[in-house]
């Protein structure tokens, strides 16, 4: 076994690993005990930005959590040998970020010690109470669709587990985007692309995610990882990457076809200051142009140019989440349509939000939760993919 | 055995007994939010006019009435803000000195785009027929009553500011702070979301009846303007009801169709 060939130096920096990772867990939960006692007045939010930075974290590791199980979906469901034995990673990643995302998702809320209503008093017009449930649900298919690989007894269910997940991560992933989509009265949202659109995004977020841990693993190993599978995983990213880009260019299309949107467009995309620059620097050139050119480039697409597409990728994320949450909620409401106002609470004028450190540090104790469930699940159970060479070779 | 002079510790026998006379008129309560026996959730509403202990039960809302406000904005003033500091005293919110503090109703100066006409309006909580915030709070928090009042139950807001994304009149605060010198009739907490409560407490008192009215509109009519008026819109001899027959009044965002209790006139 793997776990048995380690040497002192190996198990040394793995407990590093572990630490680093609690210490930064650590530090976003007392960052949370901060926002709890202090109240929300320790963060950039207001009356007007009511989802920050922590929302920018939960919501990009819960819609990456389930695009990465499509690699998983790929393997087991639409039989691909190539994914088949990265299904495992596929599942531990995906509960991974779901606990990060609801880590922060949770500690953000006014009243983190009241996470239990929601539970226990469902209202069921809304999105976020079947989101509750979706989550849930997620967490447990998934668990399930792992005993089903682990346990040899269980492998003829791994098929109908992993169907299940697929089916449940499309639901999951509509309801994420309809959080937005339901938001009649707010001109950045109100759209019914916006449940295709994460769930297209959710699968490049959650390949490229994937495909960072995945090459991470290796390196650690000292493994190096099949051309030929690489190639192929490479070719996906660079595929979702592009759907991504012609989803969210039609849903602004949509959006400058209505009269009433074209000033909240105008300010997403050219005057906003920020905004504009995050959308297009961030997301269309680094998070969406660059990684295309690293990927298929006859220049670039081998292994380092595809990390560096990923990592582009989940950088685009963020800042497209940025942009999407944020600089649509900055944008005044408009309650008196066709005319200028103002007031003591700052209607008519465009919000200002500065992230606040222990925003910043609650949203990166997310990410150091996912990221120490996935090293020590890698550890302790085998979620090393073991490619079939012969098998894939020319698949 | 207590000894006399001691604070007593509840047996067993008067906890349950206790709790079977609580469960038969509310709730046990097991931690904040989390209550083991529940009875009758439309009963919940009406909690504000209990009056604590052994105060006689007071019927519930009254699903015939449904109460509203008309505001004339051509008698509302420029610069007054007299329904604001009304509102402010009667629930005991703080003066609005930071961005983030909580503002239940504001003065907004507008005017027209195209023909620059321009005027001012108090704009609070609109207690829509169809509240988004109702339809979108994850608990159930949010909540209408059967008398149109929309209100936010403290024990159950979970903090999400959901229902601040999905109001279209930015009605709703956030409460960031501590908050301290609370009224008694206007319970409030840091991490909850609250909004204008068209002075619940005192319809639940029956001042109302009495020809009473909310806070900023008594204000108003105080400093002679007489700009806001309250009433039962559902009564067809009320004078809001009168008012909204003879002349034209809109709503604000009428294109939502949430259908709010607030009406506005000369906008």
């Amino acid at each position: 076994m793997r776990s048995t060939l380690r040497s002192p130096a190996d198990a040394l920096n793995f407990w590093l690993v572990v630490v680093g990772a609690l210490v930064v867990t650590g530090i976003g939960l007392a960052a949370a005990h901060h926002m709890e006692s202090a109240g929300h007045a320790a963060t950039g939010m207001g009356h007007e930005v009511v989802w920050g930075l922590p929302h920018v974290f939960a919501i990009f590791m819960i819609v990456s959590a389930s695009g990465v199980l499509n690699v998983a979906s790929i393997g087991s469901v639409f039989g691909q040998p190539v994914y088949k034995p990265r299904a495992p990673l596929s599942g531990l990643l995906c509960l991974a970020l779901l606990a990060g995302g609801l880590m922060v998702l949770m500690l953000d809320l006014g009243r983190p010690d009241r996470v239990l209503v929601a539970a226990t008093h469902i209202n069921p017009t809304s999105v976020f109470a079947w989101n509750v449930v979706l989550y849930s649900g997620m967490a447990a298919i998934v668990a399930l669709y792992l005993w089903t690989m682990f346990e040899r007894r269980m492998n003829p269910y791994s098929r109908a587990a992993g169907l299940a997940a697929l089916v449940w991560r499309f639901v999951l992933t509509t309801g994420t985007g309809s959080i937005f989509a339901f938001l009649a009265a707010r001109q950045a949202y109100a759209s019914a692309l916006l449940a295709p659109l994460f769930i297209v995004l959710s699968f490049g977020w959650g390949l490229a995610v994937f495909l960072v841990v995945q090459a991470t693993m290796f390196a650690w190993e000292g493994e190096r990882l099949d051309p030929a599978v690489q190639r192929r995983m490479a070719r996906l990213l660079g595929i979702f990457i592009a759907a991504s880009l012609y989803l969210v260019a039609v849903v602004h299309l949509t959006h400058l076809y209505h009269a009433k949107q074209v000033a909240f467009e105008a300010f997403i995309l050219r005057d906003g200051g920020t905004y504009p620059l995050l959308f297009w620097g961030g997301y269309v050139v680094l998070g969406g142009l660059l990684p295309l050119v690293l990927l298929f480039h006859p220049s670039f697409g081998g292994e380092r140019s595809t990390f560096a597409a990923s990592a582009l990728v989940v950088l685009g994320a963020f800042a497209w989440l940025y942009v999407f949450i944020i600089g649509g909620q900055v944008f005044p409401l408009e309650i008196f349509p066709g005319h200028q106002v103002s007031s003591s609470f700052g209607d008519g004028q465009v919000a200002s939000y500065s992230p606040s450190l222990p925003e910043l540090l609650l949203g990166l104790g997310g990410v150091g939760a996912a990221f120490l469930l996935t090293t020590v699940g890698v550890r302790v159970l085998d979620f090393m993919p073991q490619d079939d060479f012969a098998g894939v070779k020319h698949g | 055995m207590n000894t006399p002079g001691t604070p007593s510790r509840p047996s067993r026998r008067a906890f349950l007994g206790a709790a079977a006379a609580t469960g038969a008129t509310g709730a046990v309560l097991l931690a904040p939010g989390i209550q083991l026996v529940e009875v009758a959730q439309a009963a919940a509403p009406n909690a504000a006019s209990a009056g604590g202990p052994g105060a006689t039960a007071l019927p519930g809302a009254n699903p015939r009435v449904r109460w509203g406000l008309l505001i004339d904005t051509t008698k509302c003033a420029p610069g007054c803000t007299d329904c604001v500091s009304a509102c402010r005293t009667e629930h005991g919110l703080p003066e609005p000195k930071r961005r983030t503090d909580v503002q239940w109703i504001r003065k907004i100066e507008i005017k027209a785009i195209d023909t620059g006409r321009q005027g001012s309006l108090p704009v609070m909580c609109q207690h829509c027929a169809k509240p988004p915030c109702v339809d979108v709070c994850p608990t159930g928090a949010s909540f209408k009553r059967a008398d149109g009042v929309v209100l936010v139950d403290r024990h159950l807001c979970i903090g999400c500011r959901y229902c601040m994304m999905a109001c279209p009149y930015k009605a709703r605060s956030f409460v960031h702070e501590p908050v301290t010198d609370q009224k008694p009739d206007a319970p409030r907490g840091m991490g909850c979301v609250e909004s204008c409560t068209l002075c619940v407490h005192r319809i639940d008192a029956g001042h109302m009846a009495g020809g009473g009215s909310t806070a900023c509109a008594e204000a108003c009519t105080k400093a002679g303007h007489g700009a806001i008026l309250f009433g039962d819109l559902n009564d067809p001899h009320s004078e809001i009801s009168r008012r909204v027959k003879e002349i034209r009044s809109t709503v604000l965002r009428a294109d939502l169709r949430v259908e709010p209790g607030v009406h506005y006139l000369g906008l």
